[in-house]
């Protein structure tokens, strides 16, 4: 028998709420209690708001560049309600949702926009690493912040967000290899939103999947529906039960969509079409949990309108604390270099604006006036 | 004290360091069972398990981004880069996180790690096993710069560096590994980073440089009649400018010998200083003895390549005459 079988295997995917209300009552029933659906149900209704309001902001010249979150709550957000508080999130720049559930006070993430590295200073209980802005380098962090964890044999884990295009990167690639054979505790979770700026998903990765790629390291994988916040928290379940549970890796891909575009900067009517913008619309996370509320009579117009009116004040409350921020000390972008600033450096930094020679001023030497 | 040489210094380090600070661990490709190819490792994972000392797959960029990881978590990872141009893959972790993650968070998160590599030329290697990248991280903000040039030296600064608060990168010059032996004490001490050392004292001219050439220096300095101060820097960032003024001021000429490339070198920063600090106080044009603007030779014509004890002869025999 010269040729035998090696590997079959298989992907799951998951889905619980589809976006026509169905909803699967074997996964679905009892996974997220109804008073904590109607609590992330509004986590993702401020969210949103906030993300349109972050537009105008850049738009109207009050914020730098800003990456849209809008359609793809549903991913962060789902593992944030499973993890715990002290589980290491390891973002990118479109988990907003996750991040604001574990407590990062919102004010933080629009700082950040508005070019203040003061918005990264994040309170060292949250166990949030800032925002990451190079594609798909922040997965080797999480790797080695699991691995702290194991270090210590403590059961904290990290769990790591990233899109389908960063798996293009080798750093991806290394830190799958490094949290799979080094057994690290270390959620992998791939948001795939189909695009990267103007690349389709496809130029990322043409197996049918994203997350097959995991089995290649021989880490477990499921696949989801990243617009179904309950597929999002049953898988994460299974992740995190790996990782605490067994020390192994696991790996969900998301499916979603980025409704906006990639950043304002960006203008995706040029490479991509509306009818497909619009199918995805018909999917959004938000809609599908609110119609399966009401489904539920836990839920109801007079309801929804009070929670648009409290999520209309939060968010403008959350604009006037991050513009009412004064503006850093000039000295700011030197302080923080090293603990303890070098000499050579403090130098630069004292004399700035004050002296163009390289040296002490008070120990400039001059020439003695010579005869001309 | 004991007579030992670099290799044994820095292994004495780390063993010492480990039994003193559990957050201590070293991970990197081979440094396991084989001790590093190099043997700074050797019997560490015997002596410390495989927990503290651990073979990591084969990837540069996973070797630090995951000690960025582990430092961030609090503890004092010590990776391994088998090779200088190995650092390659490993520069986007070290540039744009090591560096940036204090003052990117202002001071939330910090990356107390400490990267160990074998730098520079003269051991008969293939490509990429004998370059002198550390003017590439000296340029760097964030991070901090370290080549020691003696056993003595390489001990105090590797137990600096792996208590420092901020990422450091620590070249071991491969060339002088075992070419002599030093006293070294097993007491423990530390040398302050940002310090240079007078190796030996003159008054007619300093030559300032750093890791293998010292020691090509002090011979070109044994045959030469002059009267030259040199100066070690040791530590290349934050570096010891203090030293070069006071020797530069009281010579009137100045030499800088490295094995990197000559231009945009580190030693046009030290000229440049010099130009800045002791400009009233020159008597010759600062000279650079470096390596030249051409991709590191393999090992037949590296000795064309490095800076020699004839090369730097001349260049004192020239500044002197000047």
């Amino acid at each position: 028998m010269p040729i035998t079988n090696a590997l079959t295997t298989e992907i799951q995917r998951v889905s619980i709420l589809d976006e026509h209300g169905q909803f699967d009552e074997t996964l679905g029933k009892d996974l997220i209690p109804n008073d904590d659906l109607i609590k992330l149900y509004e986590e993702m209704s401020l969210c949103r708001k906030l993300d349109e309001i972050a537009f105008k902001l850049q738009r109207s010249g009050r914020m730098g560049t800003y990456p849209q979150n809008m359609g793809q709550e549903a991913n962060s957000l789902g593992a944030a309600y499973v993890l715990n508080q002290d589980d290491w999130l390891v973002t990118c720049y479109r988990e907003n949702c996750g991040l604001f559930h574990r407590g990062l006070p919102p004010e933080k993430i629009l700082l950040h926009w508005m070019g203040d590295e003061r918005g990264n200073n994040i309170d060292p209980e949250l166990c949030i690493t800032p925002i990451a802005v190079p594609i798909g380098t922040q997965m080797l962090h999480a790797t080695g912040l699991a691995w702290a964890s194991k270090y210590r044999g403590e059961k904290r884990i990290a769990c790591t967000f990233f899109g389908d295009g960063a798996t293009s990167e080798g750093d991806f690639h290394e830190a799958m290899n490094f949290a799979a054979n080094l057994d690290i505790p270390v959620v992998f979770f791939c948001q795939n939103n189909h695009w990267a700026i103007s690349v389709p998903g496809r130029i990322q990765c043409s197996a049918p999947t994203v997350a097959q790629r995991a089995i290649a390291y021989g880490m477990d994988t499921i696949q989801c529906d990243g617009n179904d916040i309950f597929a999002v928290v049953h898988c994460m379940r299974k992740a995190v039960e790996m990782a605490r549970e067994h020390g192994r890796p696991f790996f969900v891909e998301g499916v979603t969509y980025r409704l906006g575009d990639h950043t304002t900067a960006d203008d995706a009517r040029r490479y991509r079409d509306e009818e497909e913008v619009e199918l995805w619309r018909q999917r959004d996370p938000i809609i599908r949990v609110r119609d399966y509320m009401k489904q539920l009579g836990i839920w109801d117009d007079s309801k929804e309108a009070a929670l648009m009116e409290q999520v209309e004040a939060e968010t403008a409350a959350i604009v006037k604390r991050a513009e009412s921020i004064e503006a850093p000390d000039s000295d700011d972008f030197f302080n923080a270099m090293y603990a303890e600033i070098p000499p050579d450096l403090d130098l630069q930094r004292r004399t700035r604006r004050t002296s163009s020679i390289g040296q002490d001023p008070s120990q400039i030497e001059r020439p003695q006036t010579s005869s001309r | 004290m004991a007579n030992l040489t670099l290799v044994q210094a820095i292994n004495l380090a780390l063993v010492q360091e480990m039994e003193k600070d559990d957050r201590v661990l070293l991970l990197g490709e081979d440094i396991g069972i084989n001790g590093g190819v190099f043997r700074v490792t050797e019997d560490l994972q015997k002596r410390f398990g495989e927990h503290r000392v651990v073979d990591t797959p084969l990837a540069e960029s996973g070797i630090i981004g995951t000690s960025i990881g582990l430092a961030m978590a609090g503890l004092r990872p010590v990776p391994e880069i088998q090779f200088d141009g190995f650092l390659g893959p490993a520069y986007d972790q070290i540039c744009s996180h090591a560096a940036r993650m204090r003052t990117r968070t202002r001071g939330g998160l910090t990356v107390p790690l400490t990267i160990r590599v074998p730098v520079g030329g003269g051991i008969h290697a293939p490509e990429l096993h004998s370059d002198s990248p550390e003017n590439i991280y000296i340029h760097q903000p964030g991070l901090k710069v370290v080549m020691p040039s003696s056993p003595y030296d390489a001990k105090g600064l590797l137990v600096a560096c792996i208590r420092d608060p901020d990422p450091c990168i620590f070249f071991e010059p491969k060339r002088i590994y075992r070419a002599f032996r030093e006293e070294v004490p097993e007491d423990e001490y530390v040398l302050p980073i940002g310090k240079a050392r007078t190796v030996c004292e003159g008054e007619e001219m300093t030559i300032v440089s750093w890791g293998a050439s010292v020691v090509q220096c002090m011979q070109a300095i044994e045959k030469s009649e002059k009267s030259i101060e040199l100066i070690d820097l040791r530590t290349l960032y934050p570096f010891d400018m203090d030293a070069v003024e006071a020797s530069v001021k009281k010579t009137g000429r100045c030499v800088i010998v490295h094995e990197a490339p000559k231009t945009g070198g580190f030693g046009a920063e030290i000229a440049a200083r010099i130009m800045e600090r002791c400009f009233l106080h020159l008597e010759a044009p600062v000279q650079r003895v470096a390596g030249f603007d051409t991709i590191m030779p393999y090992y037949k014509l590296e000795l064309e390549y490095l800076p020699d004890t004839e090369r730097i002869s001349l260049a004192i025999d020239e500044l002197a005459a000047y």
